[in-house]
């Protein structure tokens, strides 16, 4: 079946199957930004943007995108580079597996949440998992990427 | 060295390749892969030891869209092993790629290629499979004479010799002794002791073990993988596949973590045998079920300690005898083993007998291979759990006991030279080792003498502090040996390739801050290109602590010549003795100090305008190490225990950790922070179990636990001030150390807390509640 959404600001018209994912789809028309870590809905690598919220593209029916504004990383381009140079002048990119979707979800969290604390931060970022860093690092730049963003 | 001159090294700059992964560029193996690439999928055995009587792909092989289907019969018979090492491995030759028999829930029965993943997943459920069940050893301690034998073949073998009794169930078996270990324990006033054990702990590296394969142009073999050892994969898959190795072409992409499980080959054999079957590229990438089935874990292990001090706290005797679990397949079987005592046991060096032995023993479960710690984690568990035990007995303050005894600056230790990895050590005098002070300031940042060590802060709540200390290395000395080679470039900057393997953990960048340092050039002039066994020169890879140490010290030693080299050409252009021109800051200088040329201008002149002259001028660097210099630390913990629910949380972690000197201190931190995870993850919540007939139970991330953010309070990490004399700028290696002490330092804090011991990782809460229950607390 056909569905007809918009990807990172682009109208697209996409094949999919019966059932498949939108991780799936997405990976399938080259969004390899679109990264998939577990089969489980457990590890956040596969987050996208579905009108602006996060969701785990892995357990997202793609049809269910029908109609709908989907963001991968590329398409928040702009931020991101803000984000990365953050994240990785703390050293806490490591593997960078796990980094467009956790980025995903750090943008969405800015938009979402006002003066977040730290258990507020590590709350709404739970369900992004790293096995690199220890999360401190990402913690650090987080601190400091919306520090700089308030000012 | 003049420290003015250090502009490069210990300075935290960006990792080379961070924000274009951030932001999602095409990087890993599975986003490089050809989109026309057939997809391979394995199907695997339900059982835990079986005889396959027959299989009927015939329904499979009507699938529209099936390439091809392969089973044991269609492959070469060769015995190899999977576990990237030197060579000859000191892994025995146990695995055939398929096999008639399969040893565990997961073992690879069949190869299935085609078109897509539906029709790849439709065939695999069409293939019929008669299996004849056979006896497994699902207990590890049963495994020794068991009457059901994991590996009866005779065709498998050793290497050279590592105790290798396959018809006993025995992968390796080693021992050795200082001194007379029993005897002194006799003579003792106070002996400890007690018998730990270690969970099958999984690496859970965020991208699952991939691999892509295709022939070039002149009909090689190109294998892109998520390999943490290009050159060891090109060696065994040469071997696995009967190939010149002239035939192979192994490149790593970037990689989503490794932590020892890609040191081995899980996927490249597979969509290899299927290129070479049918020409076209092939591409497999294992679902993460498939990693915690059948991919490898840490080693299992029991561990039986005897200490023996004399009543003022000094240590006269270990004794230290180990059982490990190297599954279905022996991969790493006889190192990790030896690695348990080799990097635990040096750090008590004045006890006057020490012993350490035991078996690693075959099971029909998933096999055991390199994991982060490789050894010393489990070593350290048991030693620093008996080390606090010995404490509490003498009266004495843990951290007394172990500054009374530990290792230090200009000492040495037997077991340097006696326990090696599958073979002797080196001897080895610590020329640098700043324990006392990680201990000293690890105490002041978790407040030990500041705060009671035990104290109540709600009802049925518990604050408790613990520690341990922790040894590991650098590179496997002698055995293990890295490569690079620089090339002058016209516009003045400098290519260098090396054989390196950078996981994520940024060694691309600072082994360009290495060079960059030697050089005297910004660290944006040199152009890392790394991991590619046609373009780059020979590294065993990632492992073993090894990159920053052994890689580091071959690109130190190719820039040290490439400063000769630059002196000598340009010495040779202007007419100059070569111990008369200087280098420093992209200029030639005369003895008079006065500028002969730029390296930007001499880059274009020996390349375009020098006429008969002209040249390429390039050096490379091979290094292997000595010794392996140990990095240290002090691990301190607080944990707050829920006595109703036996729920232990970290309220805080502090690491002070002696590594040399921080090439990059921001990568070396996060470094220390992701091993403390791992190892708290280790200590508390990373619990594997098997079903009654041997099916992993905790087989996803529904089931296996991994900390997430919430999971744990803070880690504080900081670094002594330290120089090893053998290293780059004095660095030492840092990628395993932090993930050796949490689960003793936890497991102190717990008996702190309650006075009762636990000696089974993970401390999950059932099992502390279990122990509590049983001490009557």
């Amino acid at each position: 079946m056909m569905i007809t959404c918009t990807i990172n600001n682009e109208k697209k018209q996409l094949e999919i199957q019966a059932g498949e994912m939108l991780a799936e789809v997405l990976r399938r028309y080259g969004y390899t930004e679109v990264k998939t870590g577990c089969d489980t809905g457990s590890c956040g690598l596969c987050t996208v943007l579905v009108d602006s919220k996060p969701v785990l593209s892995c357990s997202y029916l793609a049809h269910r995108a029908e109609g709908r504004s989907i963001s991968t990383v590329k398409g928040k381009e702009k931020e991101a580079v803000e984000f990365a140079a953050f994240l990785t002048a703390e050293g806490a990119d490591q593997c960078g597996f796990c980094s467009p979707g956790f980025t995903l979800t750090v943008l969405a969290m800015r938009e979402e949440l006002k003066n977040p604390s730290d258990e507020d931060i590590r709350h709404y970022l739970a369900g992004n998992l790293c096995r690199c860093t220890g999360y401190e690092g990402q913690m650090r730049a987080i601190r400091k990427f919306l520090e700089a963003h308030h000012e | 060295m003049n420290k003015e001159s250090i502009h490069s090294v210990n300075i935290s700059i960006p990792k080379i390749d961070g924000t274009g992964l951030v932001l999602g560029r095409p990087a890993y193996t599975e986003d490089l892969a050809p989109q026309d690439a057939l997809v391979v999928r394995l199907l695997r055995s339900p059982h835990a030891h079986a005889r396959i009587l027959s299989i009927d792909t015939s329904a499979a092989l009507q699938v529209e869209g099936m390439a091809c289907i392969l089973t044991w019969k269609d492959v070469k018979r060769i015995a190899y092993t999977r576990a990237g090492q030197g060579h000859p491995e000191p892994s025995p030759h146990d695995k055939f790629i398929l096999d008639e028999y399969v040893r565990y829930v997961g073992d690879e029965v069949a190869i299935v290629a085609g078109r897509d993943l539906a029709c790849v997943n439709r065939a695999l459920s069409l293939i019929k499979v008669e299996y004849e069940v056979l006896p497994a050893v699902l207990d590890f301690e049963q495994a020794v004479d068991n009457p059901a034998v994991v590996h009866p073949e005779s065709d498998i073998h050793e290497m050279f010799p590592i105790g290798f009794e396959p018809k006993r169930n025995i992968a390796a078996a080693y021992s050795m002794e200082v001194g007379n270990a029993a005897q002194v324990l006799e003579d003792c006033d106070v002996v400890v002791e007690g018998t730990w054990y270690t969970q099958a702990q999984n690496h859970v590296a965020m991208e699952a073990h991939t691999a892509f394969t295709y022939l070039d142009l002149h009909g090689r073999l190109n294998v892109v993988s998520s390999t943490q050892n290009p050159f060891h994969t090109r060696r065994l898959l040469g071997q696995a596949l009967a190939m010149p190795l002239r035939n192979i072409r192994v490149q790593k992409p970037r990689i989503g973590g490794g932590f020892g499980t890609k040191q081995t080959i899980h996927v490249e054999p597979y969509a290899a045998l299927v290129t070479l079957a049918t020409g076209k590229p092939a591409k497999i990438t294992l679902t993460r079920k498939e990693v915690f089935e059948a991919t490898f874990t840490r080693h299992q292990m029991r561990l039986k300690v005897r200490l023996g001090a004399a009543k003022d706290g000094r240590l006269r005797a270990i004794d230290m005898q180990v059982l490990s679990n190297t599954g279905a397949y022996g991969e790493h079987a006889l190192t990790v083993f030896m690695v348990g005592g080799s990097k635990t046991l040096p750090l008590y060096n004045k006890v006057e007998a020490v012993a350490y032995g035991g078996q690693v023993v075959y099971t029909n479960q998933v096999s055991a291979g390199a994991f982060r710690g490789y050894g010393a984690v489990q070593g350290n568990f048991a030693l620093e759990s008996a080390m606090d035990e010995l404490a509490h007995r003498l009266g004495m303050s843990p951290i007394e006991l172990r500054r009374r005894n530990m290792i230090g600056e200009g000492q040495t230790s037997e077991v340097f030279r006696i326990m090696g990895e599958g073979s002797e050590g080196v001897e080895m005098t610590i020329e640098s080792c700043k324990l006392e002070y990680c201990i000293q300031r690890g105490k002041e940042l978790i407040r030990w003498d500041q705060e009671p060590l035990v104290r109540q802060v709600a009802p049925g709540r518990i604050r408790a502090k613990g520690m341990a200390i922790a040894m590991q290395g650098s590179g496997i000395p002698l055995i293990d040996m890295g490569s690079a080679n620089l090339e002058l470039q016209d516009d003045g900057f400098f290519k260098l390739h090396i054989g390196a393997t950078d996981l994520g953990t940024g060694s691309d960048t600072i082994l360009a801050q290495i060079a960059a340092e030697e050089l005297g050039v910004p660290v944006e002039d040199i152009v890392v290109y790394a991991s590619d066994t046609d373009h780059t020169p020979y590294d065993v890879g990632a492992y073993a602590s090894s990159t920053t140490y052994v890689s580091g010290n071959a690109v130190l030693q190719a820039a040290q010549r490439m400063k000769q080299a630059l002196r000598e050409a340009v010495a040779e252009t202007y007419k100059l003795r070569a111990e008369s021109v200087q280098f420093r800051d992209g200029q030639f200088y005369d003895e008079q100090g006065k500028v002969i040329t730029s390296l930007k201008q001499f880059s274009f002149d020996t390349l375009y305008h020098n006429g008969a002259s002209m040249k390429t001028i390039a050096t490379t660097g091979s290094f292997s190490g000595e010794k392996s210099p140990p990095p240290y630390m002090a691990g301190f913990v607080e944990i707050e225990l829920d006595t109703e629910t036996g729920k232990i949380d970290v309220i805080e972690y502090v690491a002070v950790v002696d590594c040399g000197t921080t090439i990059n201190p921001n990568l070396a931190r996060i470094q220390v922070e992701g091993g403390l995870l791992q190892g708290i993850g280790m200590a508390l919540c990373e619990d594997v179990q098997y079903s009654e007939g041997g099916h992993l139970l905790t087989n996803s991330l529904l089931h296996y636990k991994v900390p997430g953010r919430e999971d744990v309070g803070r880690l504080t990490v900081e670094f002594a001030e330290s120089y090893e004399p053998s290293g780059p700028f004095g660095a030492k290696s840092v990628a395993e150390i932090g993930i050796d002490t949490p689960p003793a330092a936890i497991a102190n804090a717990l008996r702190n807390a309650t006075g009762v011991r636990v000696y089974e990782l993970p401390l999950t809460p059932p099992r502390v509640l279990k122990a509590l229950r049983a001490a009557g607390k």
